[in-house]
């Protein structure tokens, strides 16, 4: 038999590592709040079905990146963001492309869970519904259905579909946003903090829930829990004071960082 | 280390672990001395010490084993600060065995203190002992400077120790073949060179996870060995 040799290994496992597709790609991503620099030429790619995780210090810019993402910075007065970046090969600060669509391709889940004030049903139709994803009714329950099958709630929430969103709980009202992202299929979704107005319980359930999805889409989250990046994303990126400190895989980044802004920052320490 | 801990009851908690490695350290270190120098002057006395400081060891190890669990659930460790605690208590650990095997040599003591020890033989066991011990005491020393040279320096010293415990190996067989009333006391003799051939053993295990507490990454390739004991008798049967 034909073993591989080490080196042949090492060689294989390279050419496997830059096989990974990126889904999006950043280039020299630059964003300014009218003088104020927030972001300094970021370079960072966002691997298809895998978890990115954003962690560093509050306002060094990683939600600020995520924003760039679907262009949410685009609501912001005075933002104003240089650089590339493309979603597949589309660039998406062209200006032929549609920010809807484009938020309807890259979804996104905010911090505090903001269901509409309406019923569960209709929280997770109304995507659907603009972006005419749906023929008839039929069409729009089984989107419904499989949404909250999707992000697990459609147990809980079976019986009652037709009650106000709002009246679910902290952890429920977040799942039932993910089950809206999801409902428009996205082929990214951002999440910002997530869970970081949710008990451990409803913590575990939406971590739970990113480790499922990631089958099926590409995810970005900003997250101040360690921990949480450490268990839920595949990649890990540190910013602080608006520039991408270092980009790893998270096994790596929480055992063995390279940088060491990242060493003290993981592990609580200071210079 | 260069920055502290935001929270400095974490700090305190580290630097515990630490202190409490370095005394298991010495008294490892202390008991294998004893253990060696009782078994060639057949102090019982001495003997007895040694057995009853294993207790002190044993204690030792599952208090650190207590402290990292409790830090680790409490604090989460992330990067070097997760090395350093699982590095600990492999550390602990290894320490423990040395203590164990310092306790089985003085247990010999007994055993051989009838017939005594032929000084040849004892000189061999203190040059076998001296070797291992420096091993463990400059290991301990990394230890506490974290010097990645020095640890792999140390990783690729066990030869010489294994080297040595080879050629008491075939020594003690020789004696037992001219004449058999030495079987008793060699053999004896035999487990108790295999104890301190050990304790280098665990000196380079250390030195290999202070390497990994240091650097992140294993130690490359394979640690050097020469202890080619388990062929003697081929060759024995040979000649």
């Amino acid at each position: 038999m034909n073993m591989m040799s080490e080196a042949a290994v090492e060689k294989a496992l390279e050419q496997k590592m830059s096989d990974v597709s990126h889904k999006m790609i950043g280039k020299d991503v630059s964003v300014y709040y009218g003088e104020k620099r927030a972001l300094f030429d970021v370079n960072l790619n966002v691997r298809e079905n895998t978890v990115t995780a954003l962690i560093g210090p509050s306002g060094c810019g990683k939600s600020t990146f995520l924003r760039c993402l679907n262009r949410m910075n685009d609501t912001i007065e005075n933002c104003r963001v240089t650089g590339k970046i493309t979603l597949d090969t589309d660039d998406i600060y062209d200006k032929e492309i549609d920010v809807v669509e484009l938020r309807a391709r890259v979804g996104m889940v905010f911090q505090k869970p903001n269901p509409f004030p309406k019923s569960i049903y209709e929280n997770i139709a109304y995507g659907p519904r603009i972006h005419g994803l749906a023929r008839n009714k039929a069409d729009m329950d089984q989107v419904v259905e499989a949404s909250l099958q999707r992000a697990g709630l459609w147990s809980e929430v079976k019986d009652r579909l037709h009650e106000s969103g709002t009246g679910l709980s902290g952890g429920q009202q977040q799942r039932l946003c993910i089950a809206r992202a999801v409902a428009v299929s996205p082929e990214v979704i951002l999440m910002d903090e997530p869970c970081s107005a949710l008990d451990p319980i409803a913590t575990a359930k939406v971590e739970e829930l990113i480790h499922e999805l990631r089958a099926n889409y590409t995810i970005v989250i900003v997250t101040h829990s360690m921990q949480q990046a450490a268990r839920v994303s595949q990649r890990t990126a540190m910013f602080h004071l608006g520039q991408l400190v270092e980009e790893n895989d998270t096994d790596k980044m929480f055992t063995n960082p390279d940088d060491q802004r990242t060493q003290d920052y993981i592990m609580g320490r200071f210079g | 280390m260069a920055s502290t801990h935001i929270l400095s009851a974490y700090d305190e908690e580290l630097k515990y672990l630490t202190r409490r490695i370095s005394e298991m350290g010495g008294l490892a270190e202390q008991m294998c001395a004893d253990a060696v120098r009782a078994l060639v002057n057949s102090d019982t006395a001495l003997a007895q010490k040694v057995i009853s400081d294993d207790v002190i060891l044993d204690h030792a190890e599952r208090e650190i084993q207590d402290k990292a669990i409790v830090t680790i659930a409490k604090r989460q460790p992330m990067a070097a600060d997760l090395r350093e605690i699982v590095g600990t208590l492999r550390i602990a650990a290894d320490l423990e065995r040395v203590g164990d095997l310092g306790k089985n040599t003085a247990k010999r003591v007994i055993a051989v203190q009838g017939t005594g020890v032929p000084r040849k033989l004892a000189r061999g066991i203190e040059h076998l002992s001296e070797l291992a011990l420096v091993q463990l005491k400059e290991v301990l020393d990394v230890f506490s400077n974290r010097s990645v040279q020095k640890a792999e320096a140390i990783r690729q010293r066990d030869e010489e120790i294994d080297a040595m415990y080879t050629s008491l190996f075939r020594e003690l067989l020789t004696y037992m073949m001219e004449d058999p009333r030495n079987i008793t006391t060699c053999t004896h003799l035999l487990f108790c060179a295999k104890n301190i051939e050990r304790i280098g053993d665990h000196a380079t295990n250390i030195a290999e996870t202070i390497y990994y507490m240091a650097t992140g990454a294993q130690p490359e390739g394979e640690r050097p060995k020469d202890d080619t004991s388990n062929t003697v008798g081929a060759v024995l049967t040979n000649e």
